[in-house]
């Protein structure tokens, strides 16, 4: 090849075109979308995540939980996303609007947890499972995540918050000892616990029966 | 003529120069390419102790302590920043810079400048990953090292980068071959695609789900358009190089070129099929997944025309065996790949080890091979002595081709399986986990044999840097000569 200001410029039209294409055109078409109620009158949706569970999101990014948990339902009959009760709805672009950073994710190496704080409502389950998966998830190859958890011993009394293992638990604390989750455990609970798609939206209605 | 002519006629100051033996390219070349494969080789060996770490965690959890930075989510990301940013763009860094200036027919001068460049990649390169190892990664695919790096990353990488661009400027040659066309765009797509990506979704997020599509035009272009075409152009180069006869056609080359420019581009919203995004997009990503038959086979079709009837050559070469290999991945991992952008096949493969597998169909089977075929050829020629020994090329080629071979059986089938399974809602999702472990273990089994290979690479490597009188005496080059009689 010899015209070289055709390759130059061929070179730069392509990577060009694709970021035009993709990128500059979706931040057209939805870059600016905003929260939306469904009838006049009520809170718009989706709302800014609010306190402890935007810090345990942090906990969440960091720990890289992302690459084995999505977070989207796709539209009924494409998976079997709805089969699974992973979500009401599909998820549309408006849901994630507020997101400062978006975990979509691309792995369900574990369950999608787009809708988990509706599906598992239980803070003492989700420590325990924190703590040591097998305890509710026999079999699981998800790892445990003990390093946000202190073993202490009991004072005065025990904890409140304090996790209650079941009976013949093995890796259960000796007597006189406690497992209590630490400020990072809380907050990843008061996450994984706000998320949830419990409203519509014009775009996206919670599927009937049929 | 007009301003654009006389601006493109500028690019090339010298005029006719005069021709430099390559022999001098390769002395001005030494040290930066020695150091930047070196750094290389120890981000390749790194990478695979996060990688063994990571594959034992998934099917075997309580193995390891339970110690934070040790935790999967951490560990799977330090893995893939050392072999994306350490392994293989130093590669890139030692054998493109290598060959732009040997086709350029041009003597690299202030090698040093180059040295420290790279000393600067992998410094910030060290810190990102300690980052990511601390817990403070970005879980942003493909970009997981903290974004206080980055800037440090962009002005290293810029005065690298501009190496290839000072060679092809000061060039001795008329012609402008295949892999010059390929090294160059590469040159300038990474550097667009990282700043971009830094930007819309680190420093300035955009909104929403467009942070997810910038994503994945950056990660599937980081391979399409930085990795692919300089393992590309290290296959057009060895291939007539080592066997001494050009490349069948001129034409299918400059079709290949420019389909993958086109449509390579494209195809990275595969990844979010079925995703909360325009389905006009994902559309588009799903036409341009498919065209990318086009420069795959056409490739596929020159490489083999040029290799036909010398198979017996190829065998011989360790360079070639490896670049071989590594092309015929990239036939295979691209068809697979378009195959995958089906929506009938990705509701299958979408989300499950299935992609892992084919993530490293392209980054080890292809480009991983042709990288070590590219060292294997250039540092004789950087240090003027042979590689010491045979047997550690031969383990090496093997341990990886069959390492690589059992992992992507493993993760192809295994995530099939675990596909079928998720899309029946019968079958309850504990149990679609639990029938990965066998995979998984597989799997693991499969990165010890890498492990092996890296290790005799390794080894070999040093050997025949600190270890160079004896091997002096050998005559000829290292190569595969069992069948020298025939």
């Amino acid at each position: 090849m010899k015209n070289l200001p055709l390759l130059f410029l061929g070179i730069f039209f392509c990577i060009a075109f694709s970021w035009t294409g993709l990128i500059l055109s979706s931040q057209i078409q939805f870059g600016s979308l905003e929260p939306i109620a469904i009838e006049e009158g009520e809170r718009p949706h989706p709302r800014k995540p609010v306190g402890l569970a935007d810090q345990g999101k942090q906990v969440y990014i960091g720990n890289g939980c992302m690459y084995c948990h999505s977070q989207q339902t796709r539209r009924k009959g494409f998976g079997a996303d709805f089969d699974r009760g992973w979500g009401e709805r599909q998820t549309v672009p408006r849901d994630y609007i507020l997101q400062k950073r978006v975990l979509l994710g691309t792995m369900r190496t574990g369950p999608d947890l787009m809708n988990v704080g509706q599906r598992l409502s239980s803070r003492d389950w989700h420590h325990l499972h924190l703590y040591d998966p097998q305890i509710t998830s026999e079999g699981s190859v998800m790892p445990p995540f003990g390093f946000l958890y202190r073993t202490q011993e009991i004072g005065d009394a025990p904890s409140d918050h304090a996790l209650r293992f079941p009976p013949n638990y093995e890796g259960a604390p000796e007597s006189g000892y406690e497992v209590v989750p630490s400020a990072r455990a809380e907050a990843l609970v008061d996450y994984l616990l706000s998320l949830k798609i419990n409203y519509e939206l014009p775009e996206s209605k919670f599927a009937s029966d049929d | 003529m007009s301003p654009l002519a006389s601006f493109f006629g500028a690019i090339r100051p010298g005029g006719d120069r005069p021709k430099v033996q390559l022999t001098q390219i390769d002395e001005s070349m030494r040290s930066p390419c020695v150091f930047f494969i070196m750094a290389a080789l120890s981000w390749l060996v790194a990478g695979t102790v996060f990688a063994l770490l990571a594959s034992f965690t998934l099917h075997a959890p309580d193995y390891f302590p339970n110690w934070e930075w040790l935790t999967f989510g951490r560990v799977r990301s330090a893995h893939l920043n050392a072999v994306a940013y350490g392994w293989s763009n130093n590669a890139v860094f030692a054998v493109g810079l290598w060959l732009m200036a040997r086709l350029c027919r041009t003597e690299v001068r202030h090698g040093g400048l180059l040295l420290v460049a790279g000393l600067f990649w992998n410094v910030g390169l060290f810190c990102g990953i300690l980052g990511i190892l601390n817990g403070n990664m970005t879980s942003v695919e493909w970009l997981e090292m903290p974004s206080s790096v980055a800037p440090l990353l962009v002005a290293s990488y810029a005065l690298i980068g501009v190496w290839g661009i000072l060679s092809f400027r000061y060039r001795a040659t008329d012609h402008v071959y295949v892999s010059q066309w390929y090294i160059l765009a590469a040159l300038f797509w990474f550097p667009w695609l990282y700043v971009v990506a830094q930007v819309m979704i680190l420093w300035m997020p955009a909104r929403g789900t467009v942070q997810s599509i910038t994503n994945w035009w950056f990660a599937h272009n980081v391979l399409g358009l930085w990795y692919t075409p300089m393992g590309l152009a290290a296959a057009y180069y060895f291939i007539p190089k080592v066997l001494g006869r050009p490349i069948h056609s001129y034409y299918l080359s400059v079709i290949g070129f420019w389909s993958l420019a086109l449509f390579y581009n494209w195809a990275g919203v595969h990844h979010l099929i079925g995703g909360p995004i325009p389905v006009w997009l994902i559309s588009a990503g799903i036409v341009a997944s498919v065209m990318m038959v086009i420069p795959v086979i056409v490739t596929a079709v020159n490489h083999h025309m040029t290799v036909v009837g010398q198979f017996k050559a190829v065998w011989m070469s360790p360079t070639l065996r490896f670049i071989v290999f590594g092309a015929m991945s990239y036939t295979l991992a691209s068809l697979i790949g378009s195959a995958m952008a089906l929506r009938e096949v990705n509701v299958v493969t979408h989300f499950t080890h299935f992609t892992v597998g084919h993530a490293h169909h392209g980054a080890y089977a292809f480009f991983t091979m042709t990288m070590f075929g590219s060292i294997y050829f250039m540092m004789p020629r950087l240090l003027n002595r042979e590689w010491p020994s045979a047997f550690l090329i031969r383990v090496h080629f093997w341990a990886a081709a069959l390492g690589i071979t059992l992992m992507l059986l493993a993760l192809h089938v295994g995530g099939w399986i675990q596909g079928l399974e998720m899309n029946n809602p019968d079958i309850p999702f504990l149990d679609t986990v639990k029938n990965t472990v066998p995979w998984l273990i597989s799997r693991s089994l499969a990165g010890c044999l890498l492990a092996i290979g890296h290790l005799a690479f390794f080894i070999n490597f040093f050997w025949m840097l600190w270890g160079g009188e004896t091997v002096e005496e050998l005559e000829g080059p290292t190569l595969f000569n069992e069948q020298v009689e025939g």
